[in-house]
Parts: C-alpha cells; structure tokens; sequence
C-alpha cells in the first residue's frame, strides 16, 4: 500500500462515511466544524437486536438537537461505526472513533465486556462514553459516565418488593442468569442481601445458563419442583437477551403463575416483550428506572419524539434508550455550560448537571460518574406494557461500589 | 339449571341475606383502593358469596373496572358502562375514568374469590379453573361450600381436582378428624403443590408429622416415576428440535454431500414466512386461526424457492468442491442474514401460538407435557415420516437415489441430473424452512436464529450416519436424551460440552457414524 | 496445483515476484511506526490508529499463515483454528494478568480482579507459573500444540478427512467457546481478560509499546514464512503435498502419512498461538468470543481470498480482508456484510486460485 494510496483511503473514508452518517447540511449554520458524535453500538451479530434501537436514540437525538440550533452554534454529526458484536473490534473502532474521526463524545456499548474492551482506549486517548446500561457496577473511570442503573438502584430494591407483603413475601428465592459477569456479579449481591435479611443459602437456588439459551425445559421444572418445598417462591432473573423468550414461553407453558411463583427480570424490557405473547405472563415482573407507561410530562415528549423519528407504531421505549436519551442531555448541557466540546472542561461539566428524565425524575450526575435514578418496578400487562406497583418516592444515588461485596472495603482509591 | 339456582339459594340463605347485600355494598368500595384495601375487599367480597360481586370481580381481574373522581366504580363492557353497585347503566365522561389495576396479590385474592364464586357455574371450564383456584387460596372456610360442590360435580377431572382442593381445605381447618382426612387425601395425589402444602403444614402440626411425613413419601414415590417420564420427554423434544433442524441438511448434505452453512439462514428465513403469513391472515376470520398450519407449506415453498436459486445459481459451479462450497455459503448467510435485519429489523418479532399450542397437557398416569413441545415432537416425525417416504416411493426420490449413487449411469436412463440436483437441493432447503416455523414457536425470531443451530444439526447428521435418515433420527434422539440427563448433575453448559465431546470421540471410533453407507469407496 | 508434482516446482518469474512482492510488503510496514513519527502535517504520516491496527492484521497474517500450511499444503482443513490462536492469546493474557499484580482494582497481591469480586480464595491451579514470561512463552505454543497432537492422532489414525475432519475441528473450537463462557472455569467468563498494565517491564499504553509489538509481530510473520518456505521446500514438504492431492497413494507407496501429516498440523497449531499470544496485549482483550465457530471459518476465507496453497496469497487475504472489514464497519455500518459475503462467493465462484491467481494470471 503506498503513501498516496493511503491518503486517499482515508479522504474516502471519512468523506463516506460523513455522507452516509450525517443528517441533511443545514446552511443556516456558522462556518464553525461540526461537533462530532461517536456511535459504537453493534449493527450486526448477536447484540444488534438490542443495541440498534440505541443507535437509533442517539442519531434522533443529534437531528434533534440539530433542529434546536445545535450546541454553541455549531452543527452535530454523528459518526455510526458497526462493532458487529466483536469485543477486539470494539477496542479497535473506539480507537479509529477517537484517533480518526477525533470524536468529542462516544455513546456506546451495551455488554460489560464491550465496555472493559474499550476502557484501556477511552483512558488512554482520554476520551468520552456514555454507557446507557444496567450492569454489575465495580467500575469506576474518569472517562465513562455510566447513565444505567447500578445494583443498588435496581437488583436491590426488586427484591425488598418481592420479600414485602405486596410483592407476595417470598422466603425461597431462585437466582437464574447467563453466565457472564453481570448476573454473578448481582447475584454474589443479593446473596449477601438475602442473608442479611435472615435467608438461608439452602432457600437460595442459584443456577447459570449459556447466551441464547433456548431449552429451559429442566431448569424450570428444577425450579418448580425447588418452589414446593412449602416456603413462597420467587425467581429473580438476570437472563440476557435472546435467551428470555424461549425461557418466558416455557414458564407460561408449563404453568407457572405470577400468583404462585413470580418472576422478576432486570434485563426485559418493552423490547423483549415484544417478541412474546404476554398474556400467559401477566403478572410477573421486571425492575427498571424507567417504563414506557410512565405518565410523565417528559416521558410524553420523548416518546413522540421517538415516533416522529422512526416513524413505526411497532417500535416502543425502553430503559437503556431513556438513559441514553437522559445521558445525551447531560452531555449538551454540559458543553453549553463549559462552552467548549474539550473532554477534560465537559467532564467537569457534567457532573453535578441535572436533567428532567423521562421517568418523571429530576435525576443528577454525581461525582462518582453515575446517576440518581428512581427504581420502579413493573407488572406485565397483556399488552407487553408494564404496570407500575412500586415506585421509590426520590431518585435513588448509584452505589457502584457495593455495600455486599467484603472486597470492595480493600479497594484502592483514586 | 333448577340445581345451580337452588344452590345459589341456598349460599345466599347461609349468609343472610340482608347482611349479604351489605356486605357486598359494604366491600366493594375497596377495590378502588390502594393494593392492600384491594385485596381485602376483594376477600370480603369473595366470603360474601353475593353473586352480585362475580361481574365486578371479574372486571377487576379483566382490568375492565374503571374509578370516576367521585370515587364511583364502573364495569367497562366495550363501550358500554354500568355501576359496580347498583347494576344501572352509566354514561360517564372519558377523561373522568381511570382505569383500575392490581397487583400480584390482588390477583391471589381474585383467584380465591372467584373461585368461591365460580364454583357452582355452568361452564365446565371455570369450575375446573376455580376449583384451582380454591386449591391454592386453602381456606377452611371453604369446606361445607367444596363439600357440596363435589356432591354435584360430575366431570371426572374436576371432581378430582374439587377432591384436591377440599383435602387442602381441612388440612387447615381446625377440625383433628378433617385434618387427618385431608393429609390422607393429598397423600394419595401425586401434585408437588400438595407436597408444598403437607411440608408447610407440617410445621403448625407437630402432633401430626408421622402423618404427614408419610404422606409426603407417598407423593415423592409418585413424583419420582413421573420425573423420570419428564425427563424422557424433555429429552425427546430436544431431539425433536434438533431433528427438525438436521432433517434438511441430512438431505443437501447427506443425500448431494453439499456443505450448506446457509441451512440455519434457511431455517430462520422459514420462522420469518410465518410472521409474515400470520400478520396477513392477522383479523380474518376464518383463517387466522389457522395461520401457523398454513404457514407450513407458505414456508416450504418460500424457502425451497430460495434454495432452487441459490443451487443453479451458484452451487452447481462447485459441486466436487465441498470445502469451497462451505465457505460460499458461508458468504451467502451472511448476506441473507444481514438482509433480514434490515428489511425486518434486528428486533424480535412476535409469533401467535394457537391456544392449542399453549399451555400444559397431561398425558397417561398424570405426565404433564407442554403442549407446543409435544406438537412439535409429533410434528418432526411426520416430516421425518414424510421425507422417507418421498425419497422411496415417489418418481423424483427414484431419480434422487438414482442421480446420488451413479450419476452418468443416471444420466444415460435420462433423467436430468441437473434438474435432479436442484430438486433435491430445493427439497432440502424447504425442510429447513418447515423447521422454522416449528422452531418460531420456541425460540425468538430474529435475524440470529439459525445461528445457533447449524452446529449441532452437522454433528447430528455427521453422528448418525452421513446418508442415513434413520441415523439421522436417532442421532438427534440420542443425543437430546443424554443431554437432559446430564443436565441435572452438570448444568446446562457442561451437559453440552460433555455431549460435544461424546460426539468427537464416537466418531473417531466411527468415522462413518452410527449406520454408515454401505459401499465400496476407499475414501468419501 | 496439480496432482503430480511430486518434485519441487522450478522459480517461476510468478513465484519470484510474489516473493518480491511479500518482501515490499514488509519494508512498507517496517516503515509504519517511524513515519508515525513524522509531523501530522506531513504526506507521509502514518497515523496512530493504522500503525495499531496494522499490527493486528500482522498477527491474522500469522493465523492464516498457519492455516495455509493445514490447508493448503496438508489438505487439512481446519474450522477450529480460532481456538489455537484463542488459546495462545490466553496463555499470553493469563501472563499479563498476573502482572498487574497488586495494581488491580482491590489491591489484591495475587488474584486478577474478576476473581476478587467472584470470591476465589486462592489461585487455581492451573494459573501457577504464568507470572514467568518464559513459561508463559513455552505454554503459548505447548497448549495449542498438544492439542493439536492429540486432535490430529485420533482424527488421522482414524483417517477421518475432508469434510468430516472439518466438522470435527468445528465441534472441538464450539467446545471450548461453550467451556470458556463459564464463569467457574476460572478464566474470566465472557468478559475475559482485560486492562493489562504492562509487558516485560513496558507500560503498554505508550507508542513505544505499540511498536515494539509491532515489531516482534512483524519479525514473526517473516519467520513464520520463512520456515513455512523452507519446510514446504524440503522433501517432506513435497510429500505432504503429495498426500494433500491423494493421501491413499502416498500411503500405499510407504509412507506414514499420519505422522506427516501431524506434523504439520502441530506446527500450524503452534504458530496459530503464537499469533494469539502477539495479539492479545495489541487489542488489549481476550474473551471467549474468539473461539466463535464463526471466526475460524473467517479466517479459512482469508486463506481463500489470498489464494490457498501460497504462503504470500495467505498473507495477502488476511490483509485485504480485514483492511475491506475496518473500512467497510465506518464506512457503510449497515451494508458491510453484503461486501463481504458477496466478496466470498465471488472469489470462491471465480477467483479459485484467490488474489494470487490474479497475479500469477498476469504474469503467465
């Protein structure tokens, strides 16, 4: 490959991908450069059934923000890259985001290993990332800010509400997951929780499946058969992705009622009720810090925002488009705040900003790069909406570094 | 009819009439509670026994039951609307009602009313569903109301359960003489809930534990024979699935030696016919619910269409080349994958199962089975059935057999071997795609579907015998079997792996599977 | 190739310029991390971002390289090398997680993070020693290697060839895909390893580090063509054709065909790890998601791409292939998998002989 034919490479490729990422030039701007926003979410392979409806958020929210003037008077243009659900690619398109296309913010990734695969970069290069997912916490990097919900504003309080008189005061509790680091992770949590709330560990089921687990014909009747040992029973579910349809089918089809065994989840959202008739499920449970049913001011604009943008009845709302949405917004009123896109001005912006979330909370950035989310948990409906029967009266404040895990008192600081 | 009227009589004579309709009245504005006043109310309601309270309850449960600001509740009919407490029509204004809804413990309250309710209906079907509800909601005060109601039930599988649910109901009465009944009774069932219920009882009775322990045995000793027969099954449906899954590469691979790593694409190109032919059919009357059948031969066509293409196309360039044909198709899944997620979206895309594919059925000696599981094992033997017999008894499996043992010899009878080969090809990929609407019914539909198939349908085909159908069936048989019993002590996983590695080391031993092809090659 | 050269093939003007062109090759990307320092301004500049992912693309070099002399050379045809250069990269990562040491998130002396937060009490076994950079080294290539000894005796004993062998190599890299994701094997889950601090006493985040593995990947490639050159030159090269082309004959004429072709399998193996091992501290990750069935049929199709049973075509797909992939992921987001898989099919449709039976068509 020679020099020149290097050069033009890289003319055609940003050249391309301006014209295919960017949305229509509006004239009206200043002559001033574009500000550049990164978008890593995976297009294609495993992870693009959840993270393409991300990607579609943040290109809403730049057309948006666009048709509001942009931020400082300039004009925003995204630059989509497709990770294509490989985590080496990950680091690499981070890489070729921050180096080639000098972004000055990345919203991205979805996986905890997508995110540990781009840390060392966005450190490194001292970039931005917003990361709009719930996950097991245990991180802490000047140059993420996590806008999803830490174990404490999420696994925690779901379990309060199923050990309470309204959530059926379950004494045996299953913890099903993927096997990857977030359900161990919260699952070592609320072990720790459950004990110290007087549980045993022999009324504690704990079993891990493989990603995209599809025959949950034994684990169920597992679970049914751990369930009638004469205690009430509940399961807590961190099963990932495309695994929760075969595995909410085969709980209907085999009988188990929300009366009798409900089943809360913190990673079903809208989005996967939509591939599943729910009315076998009503009743059973996720946990969340946002739920398309909200009846907030904010939640009713956003949602038509989102329809004028993708223009299909079909697609709904979920919880990591609502953080990133609310993280989106952080970051413009950061840089209108610091008046300028530098990384190091606008991380200081950003924390402390506060914005008006869908989910019908003001919610903050604290110092430790997360936020102040309200928990919420939600009841299936027969419409794959959810019910809200618990709220908590105040955003709570993230806990990454969690209370149940002894190690966490060693930790180095700084 | 004359019986139902003289029992409602004679429920609302045991409950007084005028301290009935108060409590009816009385209760009722509970509902419009929060969850606890709910729930309590709807208890009262139930103890009642109003019949008054059944339309009202079953709004609350339906979601239909709607609060003005005045606190009036309202049952919502269509577009119609009446007072939950005087049974007068009303017209109130849209933006005035907010609808009512409930919680998981609300709903257990519901299910004991309704029970206490329904028990005495007409329609067999809700005296069976509140019979378990009575079950489950174990009240003493329900046993003169289960006692009667078992006198009169005549069908045999309700009565059954109408026996279950009033051994639970003296196990918590007061009553000694009840109680023992009760233990005996439960004793006898094989239901795990009835064991739940023994064990918890177990604790508030310690006079009784010999009792109840032996009672608890004699379920275990039931429970333990029908386990095994779960696990068998559980086993074959896997077997079915991945059966289901091999049958059609058994054909493009077993049958022309094509390596297709499309087949999964076919597969969930299958699955997406029958998400679209149910959103055509979706609101006819006739035909919707018949639209999974119909998405059958929608599907085959479909894909053994595609599979025509792809073979004149581009397969036919590279037969006598397996190894570059795998790496084409290869290309051509990617393709057809991506091709997907964009028309459709990456997003899973909802699949109607028919009410008969719901739910669980119970087979001889009390088995429960799910039902879509059971329909899709039955339905992998028909096509594997009729696979067979279009391969041995039809003019085009004749010329099939005929092309794959020798092909000029094949020619020179006349047959088209050109044509043949795209036939079969095209055969094989509508199988595929028969696959998929199978598998639409148990696993997600999105464009990553036949992904995590492809694998294990070439061990399946590879394990049982390249060529061999009935190989093929066993193979997938054999090893959805071994899994599920592995899977208890390993987990989900290491079942797998374990299996994986079986299926490496069996065929070192036999390179040529379970029931190799005969013949005289030295080498494939 | 066909099926009676049994002698070695005479220097064709072809075959010289493919060897001329291999050694451009080199020199352009030896010249990478010192243009790297010239000013940004400068025409010749080559930026950060491609002297990172070239070094990458020098260590798929590597595993294609490897798979050529499988496939290419032995008739081999792997599906399953994805998981030697996995095993490689978690040799190497395992070292280099031992080397953060107490600079981990917990300040735990000895146990990586993920094990901190899991509970482990000591470390397994099995991760003893990696702290050595030599042992690491040795279990590098021993790893792959004796799974490969093991693999290919049962496979070749049994004379189990062609599509079968393929299935088989596919089940063993999906095995271990499946073994890998789970959290109580010890080796991180689906998260892997990641955030290494240092190797051999350099901070890896430094263009000092960059280029340094730059260039021990790039003096791999050379060596690891070098011995592919040699080894497929000498005689036992050309048998190893011989029983690529018809294994059968060769056996009957007295060969041991087994243990020729074990051999090559082995060292392919090992150079596939050693990819691996060069990899891992250039990405900055490894995960299970390497042993996907899917990445090593990739990698077959660089092989294809180059053109098979060349060692430069072999170099040469692995480039062009995922220079089009980093490219095309920015470019065109959405439709980069129709470039691809339309790029397979034609190649395989058309381009039998790969990329190099473009040139060597030219030079006849």
């Amino acid at each position: 490959m020679t020099e020149t034919n290097k050069i033009t490479r890289r003319a055609a490729l940003l050249g391309l991908s301006t014209a295919l990422a960017a949305p229509a030039f509006r004239p009206s701007f200043a002559q001033a450069a574009p500000i550049k926003v990164g978008v890593l979410h995976s297009l294609s392979g495993t992870m693009a059934i959840s993270e393409t409806a991300l990607r579609d958020t943040v290109l809403m929210m730049v057309e948006h923000q666009n048709s509001k003037g942009g931020i400082l008077g300039r004009r925003l243009e995204a630059v989509v890259v497709d990770p294509a659900s490989n985590w080496p690619l990950f680091a690499e398109k981070a890489r070729e985001l921050l180096q080639v296309h000098r972004v000055d913010v990345t919203f991205g990734c979805w996986t905890s290993v997508s995110r540990k695969s781009v840390l060392p970069v966005f450190e490194e290069l001292n970039g931005m990332l917003f990361y709009p997912v719930q996950y097991e916490g245990e991180e802490e990097s000047k140059n993420i800010f996590y806008t999803g919900a830490a174990p404490n504003q999420q696994a925690i309080p779901a379990v309060e509400y199923l050990m309470s008189d309204d959530g059926g005061s379950a004494k045996r509790i299953v913890l099903l997951g993927t096997d990857y680091v977030y359900p161990r992770t919260t699952n070592r949590i609320l072990r720790g929780f459950l004990n110290s709330k007087g549980i045993a560990d022999a009324d504690i089921m704990e079993e891990y499946t493989p990603f995209g687990h599809s025959d949950w014909q034994g684990i169920v009747t597992r679970v049914k058969t751990f369930a009638n040992q004469g205690k009430k029973t509940a399961i807590v579910s961190t099963i990932n992705g495309d695994a929760n349809v075969p595995f909410y089918r085969e709980l209907g089809n085999q009988g188990i009622r929300a009366e009798d065994i409900p089943c809360v989840a913190f990673s079903v959202g809208e989005e996967e009720l939509a591939g599943i008739d729910t009315r076998p499920l009503v009743g059973h449970l996720a946990a969340w810090n946002y739920f398309m049913s909200v009846q907030s001011p904010a939640n009713t604009e956003f949602k038509n925002l989102w329809q004028a943008y993708i223009k299909n009845p079909r697609r709904v709302t979920n919880d990591p488009m609502e953080a990133t949405y609310t993280g989106f917004n952080m970051w413009a009123q950061a840089v209108a705040a610091a008046r300028t896109t530098a990384v190091d001005a606008v991380r200081t912006a950003v924390i402390g900003q506060e914005f008006a979330a869908p989910a019908g909370y003001t919610e903050k950035m604290l110092p430790n790069h997360h936020l102040s989310k309200p928990v919420m948990i939600g009841e299936i409906q027969a419409d794959g909406q959810f019910n809200i029967v618990y709220k908590t009266a105040e955003a709570v404040p993230a806990e990454n570094w969690s209370r149940f895990i002894p190690e966490n008192a060693n930790r180095r600081r700084g | 009819m004359t019986r139902i009227i003289a029992l409602l009589l004679l429920m609302a004579a045991a409950a007084l009439p005028a301290r009935a309709q108060d409590a009816f009245l009385d209760a009722l504005p509970g509902l419009g509670g929060n969850f606890t006043a709910q729930a309590e109310a709807v208890d009262r309601l139930g103890a009642a026994g109003d019949p008054r309270a059944l339309p009202v309850l079953r709004a609350l449960s339906d979601g239909r039951l709607v609060k003005l600001s005045d606190g009036t509740l309202l049952v919502r009919d269509g577009a119609a609307f009446t007072n939950a407490a005087t049974g007068a029509a009303a017209t109130p204004a849209e933006a005035d009602t907010q609808r009512i809804s409930i919680n998981n413990r609300v709903r257990v309250a519901l299910r004991g009313a309704l029970g206490r309710l329904q028990i005495i209906s007409p329609d067999a079907g809700e005296r069976l569903a509140a019979a378990e509800g009575i079950f489950r909601s174990r009240s003493a005060d329900n046993v003169g109301l289960l006692e009667t109601a078992l006198a009169r039930e005549t069908v045999p599988r309700i009565r059954d359960q109408i026996a279950l649910a009033l051994a639970v109901s003296r196990l918590v009465s007061a009553d000694p003489a009840a109680k023992m009944a009760g233990i005996t009774a439960l004793g006898g069932s094989a239901s795990p809930e009835a064991r739940s219920l023994l064990l918890e009882s177990r604790a508030a009775n310690p006079d009784l534990a010999g009792q109840i322990d032996a009672a608890i045995a004699d379920i275990d000793r039931r429970l333990a024979i029908r386990r095994v027969a779960e696990t068998a099954f559980q086993g074959l449906s896997l077997g079915s699935v991945l059966l289901l899954a091999a049958l059609g590469l058994a054909v493009t691979f077993g049958v022309m030696g094509v390596i297709n790593m499309a087949h999964g694409e076919f597969v969930m190109l299958g699955a997406y016919t029958t998400v679209i032919v149910q959103d055509l059919l979706r609101g006819h009357p006739t035909l919707a619910p018949w639209s999974l059948p119909l998405a059958i031969p929608a599907a085959f066509l479909v894909t053994a269409a595609i599979g025509a293409a792809m073979e004149r196309g581009l397969v036919r360039h590279l037969y006598g080349r397996p190894l570059e044909t795998l790496l084409m198709t290869f290309g051509v899944g990617m393709m057809i994958q991506q091709a997907v997620r964009l028309v459709f979206g990456a997003q899973n895309r909802e699949v109607i199962s028919p009410p008969w594919m719901q739910g669980t059925m119970l087979l001889p000696f009390d088995i429960p089975v799910t039902a879509n599981r059971l329909w899709i094992l039955c339905f992998s033997l028909v096509v594997f059935l009729l696979i067979v017999a279009a391969i041995r008894f039809t003019r085009f499996g004749l010329e099939m057999r005929a092309v794959t043992q020798r092909r000029p010899i094949a020619a020179a009878m006349g047959i088209r071997t050109g044509r043949v080969d795209a036939l079969t090809f095209a055969f094989g990929s509508g199988i595929a795609g028969i696959a998929g609407v199978a598998l639409s019914q148990i696993d997600n539909v999105s464009p990553n579907l036949g992904t995590g198939y492809i694998i294990d349908s070439f061990l399946v085909v590879v394990f049982g015998g390249v060529g061999s159908l009935a190989g093929t069936l066993i193979a997938a048989f054999g090893l959805g079997v071994i899994n599920k019993m592995l899977e208890p002590w390993a987990g989900a996983v290491l079942a797998k792996v374990f299996v994986l590695v079986a299926v490496m080391v069996f065929i070192q031993r036999r390179p040529r599977g379970l029931f190799p092809q005969k013949g005289r090659a030295a080498e494939a | 190739m066909s099926a009676t050269t049994l002698h070695a093939p005479p220097l064709s003007r072809t075959r010289l310029g493919l060897r001329a062109l291999m050694g451009a090759a080199v020199v352009i990307l030896a010249a990478f991390p010192l243009l790297n320092m010239l000013p940004q301004d400068n025409v010749l500049h080559v930026s950060d971002f491609l002297v990172s992912v070239s070094g990458k693309w020098i260590c798929y070099a590597i595993l294609a390289l490897s798979l050529d002399l499988a496939w290419g050379y032995a008739g081999i045809l792997s599906l399953g090398h994805g998981a030697f250069f996995a095993l490689g990269g978690y040799a190497m990562g395992m070292h280099l997680m031992r080397l953060i040491g107490p600079r981990g998130v917990y300040g735990h002396p000895t146990l990586p993070d993920f094990m901190v937060f899991l509970g482990y009490q000591e470390l397994p076994w099995y991760w003893l020693g990696f702290q050595s950079f030599p042992f690491a080294m040795l279990m590098v290539l021993l790893v792959p290697g004796v799974l490969a000894l093991v693999l290919g005796w049962l496979c070749f004993r049994s004379r189990i060839t062609g599509v079968y062998l393929s299935i088989i190599t596919q089940a063993m890299t999906y095995a271990l895909m499946l073994a890998f994701f789970r959290n109580d094997m010890g080796f991180g889950g689906n998260n892997g390893f990641t955030d290494f601090k240092e190797l051999l006493g350099m901070p890896l985040n430094t263009g000092a580090a960059r280029a340094t593995l730059f260039y021990a990947s790039l003096l791999t490639l050379v060596g690891c063509y070098l011995f592919c050159l040699w080894m497929t030159g000498t005689k036992y090269g050309r048998v190893l054709t011989a029983i690529r082309d018809a294994e059968n004959r060769v056996r009957f004429l007295g060969y041991d065909t087994t243990s020729h072709k074990l051999f090559a399998f082995v060292a392919s193996a090992m150079m596939a790890g050693l990819a691996g091992a060069l990899y891992v501290p250039q990405v900055g990750i490894i995960n299970p998601g390497e042993f996907s069935p899917g990445n090593s049929i990739e990698a077959v199709i660089w092989v294809a791409v180059g053109g098979r049973g060349t060692l430069v075509g072999a170099v040469l797909g692995a480039f062009s292939v995922n220079g089009l992939k980093t490219w095309l992921t920015s470019a065109a987001p959405d439709l980069w998998l129709f470039v691809l898989g339309a790029l397979f099919v034609a190649v395989t449709l058309f381009l039998p002989k790969g990329l190099v039976g473009l040139i060597q068509g030219r030079g006849k």
